[in-house]
Order: structure tokens, then sequence, then C-alpha cells
């Protein structure tokens, strides 16, 4: 309400009173308690705003505070074991191959040596003495064959079975890159807040929380002890439901 | 015997198949999630099913469910090989009909016992 405004409807009030117009003063009145009503509305919807504000900031506030407490936390023991797992799944291979590489490269020698000998034997240069040292080379070799083959076939099997991580390892990176896209969407909403530009959420920003768990990280998941830690609980728990 | 593997991670997939292959089960088709499997089911001439449960699309579970709601595919033997290691999801599993539940990581040896019983079982 104007200064001008207030001081025409005083005066219009003083004379209406000095005219004995109660009515036209009454009037006025109503008019001047009219703007004062509607400028305090206005006040109390600013208030409110403020107040919802206020409350949507706590909410994030509590978002962040527990993606900081628990999550960052459980998402730091998760790349950690991201670590060991892609660390041990290397040293198995290479351990694996370390110890193979040997075995195929003595076959290797083995079997050159060899095919010199029968290559000279088949010539017919091959005096009778060194063919019978031939013959028990031959015996030698197909027993050491058997032998390294059998090692090398276990051999890249467990290098088979090594590269598992990378499943295991794959699903519980997922997950921190769902945790840190969920710290981002709570950080984005907090700066819009303060920044005084909030509005209603988008719809569909919510990540959902509970997913399947995947693979149960040690000193993570199996807090609870909830979770079964080998085959052998699997097992146990499948024979005692009568499987 | 031909047999389906299922599972969004391709190394898994290649793991289990070479390690069918080893035990003398050359015949296997792949596909990445339950979507994907299911109309391989559904055209027939699967005889087993190895699948992991956490998969993008169609969970492992719900094609579980989906074969065992099949008349034509309720008696397909399934073998879970999942990173899944809560007792309710095991629990779970075993409800909807599962033959066999595996853990990953798991070893050569406890696939080739799974399997094995599980067609003990069948054949017995």
């Amino acid at each position: 309400m104007s200064q001008e405004t207030r001081l025409a409807l005083a005066k219009d009030l003083v004379k209406a009173l000095e005219d004995d117009n109660e009515t036209k003063a009454d009037e006025i009145l109503d008019e001047i308690a009219g703007l004062r009503e509607s400028q305090l509305f206005q006040e109390i919807g600013k208030l409110t705003r403020q107040l919802h504000d206020t409350l949507g900031s706590f909410e994030i506030d509590a978002k962040v505070a527990k993606l900081t407490e628990n999550d960052i936390p459980d998402a730091k023991d998760r790349l950690q074991y991201v670590m060991t797992m892609t660390e041990e799944a290397a040293d198995k291979t290479l351990t694996a191959v370390e110890r193979l590489l040997p075995v195929s490269e003595q076959l290797t020698q083995q079997t050159e040596e060899l095919a010199l000998q029968w290559g000279r034997f088949l010539d017919k240069e091959l005096p009778y003495e060194e063919f019978r040292v031939m013959s028990k080379q031959i015996t030698q070799h197909f027993m050491h064959a058997q032998k390294g083959l059998s090692q090398i076939q276990s051999g890249l099997n467990e290098i088979l079975m090594a590269q598992g991580f990378q499943d295991l390892t794959g699903q519980i990176i997922r997950r921190v890159i769902d945790l840190v896209q969920d710290l981002e969407l709570s950080m984005v909403d907090l700066i819009r807040l303060s920044g005084g530009k909030s509005k209603d959420k988008p719809a569909g920003t919510e990540t959902v929380d509970e997913k399947l768990p995947g693979p149960a990280v040690p000193g993570v998941d199996d807090k609870k002890g909830d979770v079964a830690h080998s085959q052998d609980d699997v097992d146990d728990l499948l024979s005692s439901l009568g499987f | 015997m031909k047999i389906l593997v299922v599972d969004d991670f391709s190394t898994m997939r290649r793991i289990v198949k070479n390690l069918l292959r080893d035990l003398g089960f050359t015949n296997t088709v792949e596909a990445d999630d339950g979507k994907t499997a299911l109309p391989i089911l559904e055209k027939g001439g699967i005889d087993f099913l190895v699948t992991d449960w956490n998969m993008p699309g169609m969970t492992g579970i719900d094609l579980l469910k989906a074969v065992r709601a099949n008349p034509d595919l309720a008696n397909l033997p399934v073998l879970m090989v999942t990173a899944e290691a809560k007792r309710e999801q095991i629990i779970m599993a075993a409800q909807a009909g599962v033959n066999g539940y595996v853990i990953k990581p798991f070893t050569a040896a406890t696939l080739k016992e799974k399997i094995e019983k599980i067609f003990e079982r069948i054949d017995g």
C-alpha cells in the first residue's frame, strides 16, 4: 500500500467522521483492513515457501548424510574388494602361466631332439647303438608328454576359472556407479535449493534402493549373517529344505 | 544334449561353456538375459538350462518361473549359477523349482558335481 493511498484514505476517513457519515467511515476502515490483510497473506505465503524449501533441504541433507556416513565407506570397501579380486585373478593366471611355460618348453625341446634323430633313422644314418638310445628316449618322451600335457590342461582350466572375477567385480562396480549417480542427484538438489530456485523434484529421479543384493562383499554385505558364505552353506540350506 | 547358458557377462558364459565342453557337453547355446533366453527355450530342443540370476531385462528367477509355468518346459532341468548368496534368495529359487544352485565364485569341481547330480536324478 503506497503512502499516497494511505494518506488519501486517512483524509477520506477524517472527512467522513467530521461529516458524521458513519457508513462511509466504516467502508473506508474496511478497505484499510482489507489492504493490510492481503499484505499479511503475501508475507505468510512467502514464509510458507521458505519453510517448505528448508524442510526439503533437510530431507536432502539427511540423504546426503546417509550417503556419506554409510554408502561411501561401503563403496570404498567394495572397491577395495574389487582390487583384491582382480589382483588374485591376475596372480592366479600369472602363476599358472609361469608354471606351464617351462613344461611346454621342455616338451618342445624333447620333440625337436627326437624329430632330428628320427629323421636320421629314416635316412638310415642312425647307428644301432644310437637307435637303442633313441627308442628309450621315445618311451620317456611319451611319459613326459602325458604328464606335461595333463599339467597344461589343468593349468588352462585354472586360468579359465580365474577369469570369473570379471563378472563379480563388474556387478560390484555397477553398484558403486549407481551410488555415485545417487550422490550426484542429491548434490544437484541441494545446490538447486540453496540457490533458491527450488522446484518440486522431477519424477523418476528416485533410485530404487533395494535391488538385487549381488555379490556379497566380505565385511560389508555379510554383517547380518543372512548370507551363504560358501557352496557348502548353500548345499546345507538346500538339503534342509529337502533337496 | 543341448545346453542353454544364460548370463549377462560374456566372460562368465565363456567360462561355463568351456567347463561344459570339458565335461563332454559340446552343444551349447548362449543368451544374455531371460528375455532372449525364453524364445530360444520355447523353440524347443534345449535339454538343460544354466542361468545367472541378476540380469537386466529379465532376471534368472523370472526366467525360471516362466519355464516352470510353461507346460512344454516345466520339466526342464535348471541349474542356477549366481553371485546372489542371501539365504532368502536361495530359498526363493528352491521354491520356484530350481534343480541346483551354485554360488559364484565357483570351482570346476563344484559345477561338475552339481550337473552330475541333476542328471543322476533325472536318469534315476
